[in-house]
């Protein structure tokens, strides 16, 4: 970066000072940025919510010398929104290595948002010190047992927060484990496969990448007993760039860091975080809008860059 | 006079003796002083990716990512804290044995000190 001003240095941070938009309409879902958000997707019955991912506080790097600054940049734009969104899902990784101090920080920002609540799933960041004892002393109250996984309804499409950082060892890859899986089953099993299913978790839930731990090894267990429904949306962070795919009824997305980027899978050596000239910020940048219906009809995936 | 109180002559001979054995007795039974060795962490792989180092030795690794890593055994036997960039970690072994580690953040990074 060439301007060295914290105001060039925000505005090269833009793009990555960027949450999603998730719009709901008659059963129908779609995403965009929030820059690209309007109050035209007021219509009437639908709700709007809001995904952040990845914010990493007490990251200090050649990536992000502010990480404090970019969430709050998004926080900004977030409380922007008309409507206000109905909440936030924040899919994990607040903190960066549980930094002392971060979730502080992390929960003194994000109190600034305008929402009525705020959802959360825990990145391996969060929990790899201590086993997640310090996040679930925080936000394990309300979930299952306290151990972190929950679901929730709102104006009938059902939500599944799910942990996969856990069990973070063993083959590198996220990890859901038997028990949550049984309670997944357990807690869709009364719900009418056109209920609309929303999931987010941290760390993808489809095989994005293994060689660099970007996967969850039990996944297809979980989705098994989701693959009836008509319409499920799995909503992701951990690789800090927005990908998709599509499997039948289900899509997945993940999101983009609010702190920094991360490289294309198999493009660098190492999953780092990634420097990027300013020049070339606005190629990063990217209106998505994922359109699906309930029942058997294909999903429409439109992408375009700004620049 | 007896040669034996011819004290100065048979003293050194014995005190050279004496004194080149004991220096030979310490030598074989010292082990060489306590040494240190690095380990670096770059481009999210610990190099050397095994590390043969005789009991003794204190191992010193060194995180030059931006991203965090950790060194945590696999026994558990010990881990870092989350190490930032340039940040160190150091384990002395005092027991001979294969210790295999880890990145508690990044599991596939994985490397083995040899201890004999």
């Amino acid at each position: 970066m060439d301007r060295i001003d914290r105001r060039g240095f925000l505005d090269c941070m833009a793009w990555v000072g960027t949450g999603l938009v998730w719009v709901a309409t008659g059963g129908v879902l779609s995403s965009r940025l929030i820059t690209e958000a309007s109050a035209s997707d007021a219509a009437a019955g639908s709700f709007n919510f809001v995904q952040i991912s990845d914010t990493h506080i007490g990251f200090k790097g050649e990536a992000n010398k502010d990480a404090a600054a970019t969430l709050q940049q998004v926080v900004d734009r977030v409380n922007a929104l008309r409507p206000a969104p109905a909440f936030v899902l924040h899919t994990g990784d607040q903190t960066h290595g549980q930094k002392a101090g971060a979730f502080d920080t992390v929960a003194e920002i994000l109190k600034g948002v305008k929402t009525e609540r705020i959802f959360y799933v825990p990145g391996e960041h969060d929990v790899f010190l201590d086993g997640g004892k310090e996040y679930l002393a925080r936000y394990g109250k309300g979930t299952v047992e306290g151990r972190g996984w929950q679901s929730f309804d709102y104006k009938g499409t059902h939500f599944l927060g799910l942990v996969n950082v856990l069990k973070y060892k063993g083959e590198g890859m996220g990890s859901l484990g038997d028990e949550q899986i049984g309670w997944l089953e357990q807690n869709v099993a009364p719900l009418s496969s056109s209920t609309p299913v929303v999931v987010f978790a941290h760390v993808p839930l489809w095989a994005v990448y293994p060689q660099w731990g970007w996967t969850t090894e039990d996944a297809e267990h979980a989705l098994a007993s989701l693959r009836r429904f008509g319409s499920v949306t799995v909503l992701n962070g951990h690789i800090h760039q927005v990908l998709r795919k599509v499997e039948g009824n289900v899509s997945f997305h993940t999101a983009m860091s609010t702190a920094f980027p991360q490289p294309a899978p198999g493009s660098a050596p190492a999953p780092g975080p990634m420097k990027i000239p300013e020049a070339e910020a606005r190629r990063l940048l990217g209106v998505t809008e994922v359109a699906y219906v309930p029942g058997t009809q294909p999903l429409t995936v439109v992408d375009s860059t700004l620049g | 006079m007896s040669r034996y109180s011819r004290t100065p002559i048979w003293s050194w001979r014995a005190a050279l003796a004496f004194g080149g054995l004991a220096t030979a007795l310490l030598a074989a039974g010292h082990a060489p002083a306590s040494t240190t060795r690095d380990v670096g962490i770059n481009g999210f792989k610990y190099a050397p990716p095994v590390l043969t180092v005789p009991t003794g030795t204190t191992v010193r690794w060194t995180n030059h990512d931006e991203e965090s890593h950790t060194v945590t055994s696999a026994t558990g036997a010990f881990t870092s804290a989350g190490l930032s960039n340039e940040e160190t970690f150091a384990e002395t072994f005092t027991r001979p044995g294969r210790y295999q580690y880890f990145c508690a953040l990044h599991p596939h990074m994985r490397a083995t000190v040899v201890v004999k």
